[in-house]
């Protein structure tokens, strides 16, 4: 051990690639249905007071759920092996994080402001639009880059249930002789990391970009 | 309420004969400049969005927009390329304030709604909204409603003044009759029934003064229409007078304050359900009832 053997990365570059694009393409459709759940479930827990604490117990539950244990509890489901089962699990993982900020977001509002919007004659969709959203927005998006970087790292056992990404040099690698499985992990692991990185990065930049961020910056 | 905020349960709230139940309440409220405590600004938009906010409700052009945000900046004496850009919290207290009542100017309401918006500054900056606001509302005219718990900003600004305690009214006045005849003890307390000096000082000299019925003669002392009576007061027992010129801010006589008006409004009819407290001028010598 001890040696850092970049080998494989230089050797199959090609296949690397392949499979990090499929890694990401895994996670970001992983986010993009978590999304489409995460926005009316959080909206509803900002709305209805009685039903947040309920709402982020149950979604802080499944995360605490081993994660191939979740897998491995849908394959006799119609879900079966692949690409849904992955789907299904990362996006349940993905709820606490997106819900959780989503209300904090929303709530974090001052309620005075919400009344000032109302008061000028907005309408309740254009507060919404106009004050609410973009004022919550950071939190929700800080919400978005946890969920997703989370999805990144937590994709690679995707390959367990044959859902592919670059879990496969992970588990493949495992199953070799350390001389040609040990440089497939590293590869592997070094692209997760780069992936979770840059992705980490890329959205704080986005973070920066929102009305509010530019607004709280421009005080300092 | 007025805004319908809250709902009234019963009765009626006429805006110019109009109920304003009978509009859709967004709609009713663009047609109401607010201003709010706080100023409520939005602080994620720049200080000529927060502006524009109404008028783009109402879907004005953006050259006519961006036209109006210029006028409103400099009425309220921010000058526009320098506070166009920038973030409401990047303002003081004072300018934030400004930026608020332009804001609520924006749309060329008909009707000003003020809920305490001066409540949470310092006395100097107050002081000098309550000043600029006074020229504002000479200048565009509309009708200003105007909440307040205090009494010494209220009889400067107001020209009627309704006073409440637990929501119900207890006396609608002009600030004269406010401060020298009291509807009752609550009143009384209010305005200081027993300090002449003090009710001297709410007293604007505008609100007391004779309005110009005759030719002023010429080398008299002047006083602001602004200046309190405490200080029309002091003016007359420094220049040995007893009759004094008022002025607008242009400078133009406008009425006439005397020795006659200063005891007017320093007497103080009898309070109902009050034994008439007993006033000193202050010259020490007792004050005339009438």
């Amino acid at each position: 051990m001890g040696n850092i053997n970049l080998s494989y990365l230089f050797e199959h570059p090609r296949r690397v690639f392949d499979l990090s694009v499929e890694h990401l393409t895994l996670a970001l459709t992983v986010l993009a249905v978590a999304l489409v759940l995460a926005l009316p479930l959080g909206a509803i827990a900002t709305r209805f007071h009685r039903l947040t604490l309920p709402i982020l117990a149950i979604l802080g539950a499944i995360y605490t759920i081993p994660s191939l244990a979740f897998l491995a509890a849908l394959i006799p489901t119609p879900l079966g092996l692949g690409r849904d089962n992955a789907l299904v699990v990362f996006v349940a993982y993905a709820q606490i994080f997106l819900v959780r900020n989503i209300v904090a977001g929303l709530r974090g509002v001052d309620p005075a402001m919400l009344e000032a919007a109302r008061g000028i004659g907005m309408t309740s969709w254009q507060v919404f639009r106009q004050v609410r959203w973009p004022l919550a927005l950071p939190v929700i998006m800080a919400g978005v880059r946890t969920a997703l970087v989370t999805t990144i790292s937590i994709t690679s056992i995707a390959a367990t249930v044959a859902a592919g990404g670059l879990g496969e040099l992970l588990f493949t690698g495992l199953t070799r002789p350390p001389r040609i499985g040990l440089p497939m992990i590293v590869a592997g692991t070094v692209a997760i990391t780069t992936l979770a990185v840059f992705t980490d990065i890329l959205l704080r930049l986005l973070e920066r970009q929102t009305a509010a961020a530019k607004a709280i910056r421009a005080a300092r | 309420m007025v805004n319908r905020l809250y709902e009234p349960t019963s009765g009626h709230i006429r805006i110019d004969g109009t109920d304003i139940l009978e509009l859709p309440a967004p709609q009713l409220r663009r047609g109401i400049g607010y201003v709010i405590q706080q100023t409520g600004l939005f602080p994620h938009m720049r200080i000529a969005d927060n502006i524009a906010v109404v008028p783009r409700l109402l879907g004005w052009d953006k050259k006519r927009i961006h036209a109006r945000v210029d006028r409103l900046l400099d009425v309220v004496g921010l000058p526009p390329d320098i506070y166009r850009r920038r973030y409401p919290a990047q303002l003081s207290g004072g300018e934030q304030q400004r930026v608020g009542l332009a804001r609520a100017l924006a749309a060329e309401p008909t009707m000003m709604l003020m809920d305490e918006p001066f409540g949470a500054l310092d006395a100097i900056t107050r002081s000098r909204l309550q000043e600029e606001l006074l020229q504002i509302h000479r200048r565009f005219g509309q009708t200003v409603l105007f909440v307040t718990h205090d009494i010494e900003e209220a009889v400067r600004l107001a020209d009627k003044i309704v006073v409440m305690r637990q929501g119900q009214v207890v006396q609608y006045d002009t600030a004269l009759k406010i401060v020298t005849q009291p509807a009752d003890p609550f009143v009384a307390e209010l305005v200081g029934t027993d300090d002449v000096l003090r009710r001297l000082s709410l007293l604007a000299v505008g609100a007391a003064m004779e309005a110009l019925g005759r030719t002023i003669p010429d080398g008299q002392p002047v006083v602001k229409r602004s200046a309190s009576m405490r200080t029309a007061l002091s003016i007359l027992l420094e220049k040995q007078t007893d009759r004094l010129t008022v002025v607008d801010e242009d400078a133009r006589p406008i009425g006439e304050i005397t020795m006659g008006t200063v005891q007017a409004v320093s007497a103080i009819t009898d309070v109902p359900g009050e034994r008439p407290a007993s006033l000193r001028a202050p010259g020490g010598q007792p004050a005339q009832k009438d």
